[in-house]
């Protein structure tokens, strides 16, 4: 069992231990709506720690990586250092091996990426980077906490009023550093507020710290719930290596825009979009009582047309939500076939939920 | 919590004695704590003839949808409304205002086999 830098905080706030793919990590701290209603009005913190940190350095470092994924980071050059960029890991195949995050950093830059993932990115990475002038390090000395809600900046401020005035000019997708810490504007529950990457000897005084300051701590039961409703996706769920990214609403990462960059897996992602059989994604919202979850096929007319890839209970709207996919051209009213029987969803555009607010439309 | 007033079976279901025929059900605090937060609670219709390990219904949380079942024979007399529509109250009361229903027993007999306190402190761990 794997331990993160905050296990002794989890463990003073009550929280629910789990084993998170190896990593003992809180599913709650006693009530996962509570918590996640939270984030949608306040501030929590997650212990993100698990995830994996590496810093490219090296005089190759940005053709390695414009060659490595999907998105181009030379479009982080004109926002300057601290800009970031969602991206897709793309297997030749066009297969989605991960999603990550790459910083813009002084010495090259910082890949966030999964923990579940770990050691295959690494692998692929290490493969691929062996044709350029880079030296990559993994970043196991910090740790990282995800501070979210409409409140998290505010509160984070207060605790730290050292960095207040920078968090107060820092833009979405933008990252400062300021004394070891590293304040990054990002989040994976669809509201605003900060990841915060730094020494992991001072995890559990940040955690008294923010308490304090009335952040509450929250779990991986909530950080479902939260990215669900903000039409996240989670990798292994929405996607894995037999999925491009036109399945999972991955599209908008694919950056063709250079063509005379080449990156693992444009050419078999250009093929895909040619021919109109590939899948796509979708919301599904169920009025009727019940759950919608993972593996629950979707028919329309009797005829099946897709699959629930996550589903859940939004908290936030008081229903059941899932994300799927499906044939293209697929809308308006369909079944989920929900323990044998046919219950109604209606197709609807991701996200569900912005800053605290239902945005979908039937 | 586990007192001797309640009877148990091994779906993690308590029943409490009301009057000479008439049992209270519900589920208890470690079925609770492993669904987690309930969202939905879906009961038998009153008047529903029953037979001991029906499924009768279903309660679901974020985490899991578990079927409910009927530990003793009997005919459905009452239902928690208030369970209903706020499902939490069987997360923070389980054994007290989140009962779930009521049934007249049509086999007495069958209490003496449901397992006593200590039993399923045992089963539980």
């Amino acid at each position: 069992m794997n331990y993160t830098p905050f296990y002794q905080s989890h463990l003073a706030s009550n929280g629910k231990i789990v084993d998170f793919g190896g990593w003992a990590l809180p599913v709650n701290y006693g009530s996962q709506i509570k918590e996640h209603e939270t984030v949608r009005q306040r501030a929590g913190m997650f212990d993100v720690s698990h995830m994996v940190i590496t810093d490219v350095h090296g005089v190759d470092a940005k053709q390695f990586l414009r060659n490595l994924i999907s998105n181009d980071v030379e479009k982080l050059e004109k926002f300057g250092i601290g800009k970031a960029l969602y991206a897709a890991l793309l297997n030749q195949e066009a297969g989605v091996i991960d999603d990550l995050i790459v910083y813009l950093m002084p010495f090259g830059y910082r890949i966030v990426s999964n923990a579940a993932t770990e050691s295959k990115d690494l692998s692929w990475i290490k493969q691929v980077a062996g044709n350029f002038k880079v030296e990559l390090f993994a970043r196991r000395d910090l740790a990282m906490l995800a501070v979210q809600g409409p409140e998290a900046i505010k509160r984070v401020s207060e605790a730290h009023p050292q960095v207040a005035e920078q968090l107060a000019a820092l833009k979405p997708f933008m990252a400062v550093d300021n004394n070891n810490y590293f304040y990054a504007r990002t989040g994976y529950t669809g509201e605003d507020g900060l990841e915060i990457m730094f020494p992991k000897e001072e995890a559990n005084t940040l955690w008294l710290t923010l308490l304090d300051h009335g952040v509450e701590p929250c779990g991986l039961g909530a950080r479902d719930t939260l990215r669900l409703e903000a039409g996240m996706n989670l990798y292994g769920h929405e996607m894995d290596e037999s999925v491009t990214p036109a399945s999972c609403g991955m599209d908008w990462v694919v950056d063709l825009n250079d063509e005379s960059r080449d990156f693992i897996g444009k050419k078999a992602y250009q093929l895909i979009k040619k021919s109109p059989d590939y899948m796509v994604q979708v919301g599904l919202i169920m009025e009727g009582k019940g759950v919608l979850r993972e593996g629950q096929i979707i028919k329309q007319n009797g005829v099946e047309v897709g699959v629930i890839t996550s589903g859940t209970f939004s908290p936030s709207l008081k229903l059941s939500i899932a994300i799927a996919k499906v044939n293209q051209n697929i809308n308006g009213n369909a079944e989920a076939v929900i323990r044998d029987k046919l219950e109604p969803v209606k197709i609807v555009k991701l996200p569900f939920v912005r800053n605290g607010k239902q945005v979908y439309t039937k | 919590m586990y007192t001797d007033d309640m009877k148990f079976v091994d779906t993690h279901e308590w029943i409490k004695t009301e009057s000479d025929d008439v049992v209270a059900v519900g589920i208890t605090h470690h079925a609770q704590e492993l669904l987690g937060d309930l969202v939905y609670v879906e009961l038998p219709a009153v008047g529903k003839v029953v037979d001991a390990g029906d499924t009768i219904g279903v309660v679901e949380s974020v985490k899991a949808a578990s079927d409910l079942y009927s530990p003793v024979s009997g005919e459905i007399v009452e239902i928690n409304e208030e369970v209903v529509n706020d499902p939490t109250l069987a997360n923070s009361d389980p054994h007290q205002a989140g009962w779930l229903f009521k049934l007249k027993l049509s086999k007495p007999e069958e209490i003496g086999k449901l397992l006593s306190a200590d039993k399923y402190k045992a089963l539980i761990g």
